[in-house]
Order: structure tokens, then sequence, then C-alpha cells
């Protein structure tokens, strides 16, 4: 394949990005299994041709839309984006994609829309981990309509210049920067514009520990451990921690979207 | 064959177990010294460290059970293998001090009294380090009876040590729940001697 490419965004971050290598051999996506290298063993069995997006719910033109269709070559931006895990570590990464809102506005957007639902593929057959108890298969996530519609959310299609590797979510993902990365589906098969807030996959399974909202917060803690500092992966063994940014740094951009909320009870 | 192999294992010297334990430590050393520990070094090396430590430490709570199971006699060796399960917690916990927290020291004692898997981790290493500094001939010889009393402390060390690995995790997976089964076994071998013998013989004799 030749190299891919996108526009340059102003959202980007002038900070380092991380290494090809490190981003595609060290993350979550616990379809393949638990372990940060599972994905790059077993992603590679994953199909992801031909692949459709079901778009449904309260939206004017519901139905399967293909990954060409909704991010166009020619309408890919590159969007260098800090990643912080629910697990305080994170990296810089630069994904190639669209505005999440580019997508919803061609389906149409109803009135009286609220959230927006996720659903990763369901595949056992081809993702190891979905054979298996633990998480409640699909994986599901969503937004708050207003979160889904800002300019920072977009659908990546591409890593540096290639198209999304198996283990990072291909063909289409998520990327919300200024929530914790499991916010951020991989996958994704199904967008559903709905009313009432979706159930999500962490908060499910661990209400206490993962709310519906995730955003990155150095005061509120996870009930286990502490979320004030992080370890940027590829630092080197003495580099230490950095501090964690309120909204991953992003708060000028969103954080009047939670302007009146506590967001110690909303985490 | 086993009168044989005991015959063979009392002439292991304890030389030589510190030897065998050594060789995790330099498998890791050259793996990081090659870069062959992958993206994120510093989670290898701590995790590394940490699951070692509970090897050695299920090791040494297996010498008695497999004395008196199998009739193979390591005992003169227990030392030696509680010793090592002592450093690689300390190496452990100094990969987390240096490595993971980068000496933020404040964060650090903030933590260790408020996480539960901190909490767990950091009172097995204590327990391991009490009975580490009374691990020598003086002490046994000094505290007496109470040595034995003492020792039994590493009983709540394994389980602290197993919660501690548990607490860390965000989805339960089987390692750990083996491991943490393995202790809970050798454990509850000893309350059975302890109290299941004497009690099937009590009512017995009823």
């Amino acid at each position: 394949a030749w190299a891919l490419q996108g526009k340059p965004s102003p959202l980007s971050t002038d900070q380092k990005p991380n290494s090809f290598e490190e981003i595609t051999n060290y993350n979550n996506f616990y379809e393949f299994g638990y372990g940060k290298e599972d994905p790059a063993r077993y992603a590679d069995a994953l199909t992801t041709d031909p692949w459709s997006v079901e778009i449904s719910g309260l939206v004017e033109r519901p139905g399967n839309y293909g990954v060409e269709d909704l991010a166009p070559e020619s309408a890919l931006e590159e969007r260098i984006y800090r990643l912080r895990c629910v697990e305080a570590w994170s990296m810089v990464i630069p994904w190639l994609g669209v505005p999440l809102s580019s997508v919803l506005n061609r389906a149409g957007v109803q009135p009286g829309a609220k959230f927006v639902a996720f659903q990763s593929v369901l595949r056992p057959s081809e993702m190891p981990a979905q054979r298996g108890s633990g998480i409640d298969w699909p994986y599901r996530e969503a937004l708050r309509l207003d979160e889904a519609m800002h300019p920072l959310t977009i659908l990546a299609t591409a890593l540096y210049d290639k198209p999304m590797p198996n283990q990072n979510g291909a063909p289409i993902r998520l990327v919300v920067p200024w929530k914790y990365g499991f916010k951020s589906a991989k996958s994704i098969v199904r967008i559903t514009v709905t009313d009432r807030q979706p159930e999500t996959s962490w908060q499910t399974l661990q209400p206490r520990e993962y709310g519906f909202y995730a955003n990155v917060n150095p005061q509120v803690d996870h009930p286990r451990w502490s979320q004030a500092t992080e370890r940027r992966i590829g630092a080197g063994l003495l580099a230490g921690r950095v501090e964690t940014q309120m909204f991953n740094g992003y708060g000028d951009q969103v954080a009047q979207l939670y302007a009146g909320m506590d967001l110690k009870k909303n985490y | 064959m086993m009168q044989q192999l005991n015959a063979t294992l009392r002439r292991v010297p304890e030389w030589a177990v510190w030897l065998v334990g050594s060789l995790p430590l330099i498998l890791l050393t050259a793996d990081v010294l090659t870069g062959n520990l992958g993206v994120d070094p510093i989670r290898d090396i701590e995790h590394r460290l940490g699951r070692t430590a509970l090897y050695f430490l299920i090791g040494s709570l297996m010498v008695t059970p497999v004395r008196r199971l199998l009739r193979l006699n390591a005992m003169h060796l227990r030392r030696a293998i509680g010793l090592l399960s002592f450093s690689y917690a300390v190496l452990h916990l100094g990969a987390w001090v240096l490595f993971d927290m980068g000496l933020l020291w404040g964060q650090m004692l903030r933590d260790v009294v408020k996480r539960p898997y901190l909490i767990f981790g950091m009172g097995a290493f204590v327990i391991l380090l009490i009975l580490a500094l009374t691990s020598n001939r003086f002490s046994i010889r000094r505290l007496g009876a109470n040595w034995r009393k003492l020792h039994r402390l590493v009983y709540l060390a394994a389980i602290l040590a197993s919660l501690h690995w548990l607490w860390a995790l965000k989805l339960l997976s089987s390692w750990p729940v083996i491991c943490t089964g393995a202790i809970l076994l050798l454990l509850l071998y000893r309350a059975y001697v302890a109290w299941g013998q004497p009690l099937k013989e009590a009512l017995q004799f009823r």
C-alpha cells in the first residue's frame, strides 16, 4: 500500500509521537487477550475487508456505510493526540481520520438525539478472548451527543501513513483524546444515535471503577490506583513520571462541555 | 529410589540454590541489555521480579509438604529459597521506586497507606524483611521456640503477596489465580495437619 496522507490540523500536539513500533506492539484490545502484547500477536486473524458500519437510531439516513464512504482518503486529517490509558500510562499517536461530526452529519442527526453508542465487532472465530468470559461481548462504548460532535472527536482509519493496523482497531475506530483510552472503541461495526444513555462495557463490568464519562482527571483517582501522574511509554528507564493534565491537556477545548457538573460524581 | 534422591539432595549445598536462584535475574538483565523486553521495559522488569519473588515464596512453602508427602527432604535448602524470595522482593520494590515511580516520594507515601494493593504488597515485604533478618543461626538460637512462631508469618506474607497481585489487575486472569490457588492449597495442607488430623482422631475416640 502507498503512503496515506492527512491534512495537518491545529488540534494536533507538537509533542513527539511514539514510534509506529511502540504504538502497534503495546496496547489494550481485550478481544485479543488481556496482555498488552496480545493484540499484536493475534490481530492478524481479523478480516477487515469487506467491512461496513451500520448507522441507525435517531438519524435521517440509516443504513450500512462503507469505510471509504465515511472516511474518504481525500478527507483524512492528521491528528497527533496524546492518549492516556486508565492504567496510568500514556503515548502520543499520529492518527489519520475524519471528525465524527462529519459522519453523523452525513447520516443526519434527528432532533431529540442525546447520545451516540458504538459497538465493536463481534467475531469469536477471529478474536480469541471473545471465546472466553470476562467482558460481555461485543464491546460497547458511548458518548453524549455534544462530545460526539466535538471537533476533537474523530473516527480514525490510519496510523502514521499506514492503514489502521488490525491491533489498533482496524479498519475504523473512535478516538476521544480527553477521555481514558477505553472510551475510544475499536473496529466499529455499529453507530446508534439514541435519546437514552447507553450501557457501556467497562461501566457495566465495574461501575464503581469506570464511569460513563471517563474524562482524564488527575484529581479523581481510580478506586485502586492514583491518576495523578502517568508514565510516558518509550521515555526510557529513568524518565520517571509526568503529571497528568486535566482532560488530558485538552481542557481549553472541552472543559465547557462539563460546566457545572460534579466531576467527582460523574467520573 | 527416594533414598537415592534424598542422598543426592543432602549433598546439594546452599550456594547451589543461590546459583540457580540468580538465573532469573541474569536472564532479566540480559533481556534489558539486549533490548529484548519490548515496548515497556519498566513494567516487564517490575513484574518479572515480583513474580519471581512469589515463585520462590511458593517454593519455600513447598518444602514441608514435599518432605511429608513425598519423603523428599530439602529442609537444609529452605532458608536459601526464602532469602531468594526476599531478595527478589527487594529488587521488585526497588524497580517500583526507581523506574516506575521515578522517586516521587510524596505520591509513593500517599499511595502506600491508601491503596489496598500497595498495603498488601508492603505488608508482605515487611514480613519477608523481618524473616530475612531473623534467618541467621544467632537469631534462631536466641529466639528459641518463638522463632518457629515468628516464621509462621510467612503464611500471611504469601496471602498478602497474592492479594497484592490480584488487586492490581483490571480483569482476573488465569495465571495469578492459579498461583493464588497453589498458595491456598499449601496453607490448607498445614491447616489440615495442625487441626484436621487431631480433630479426626478426637472424633474416632469418642
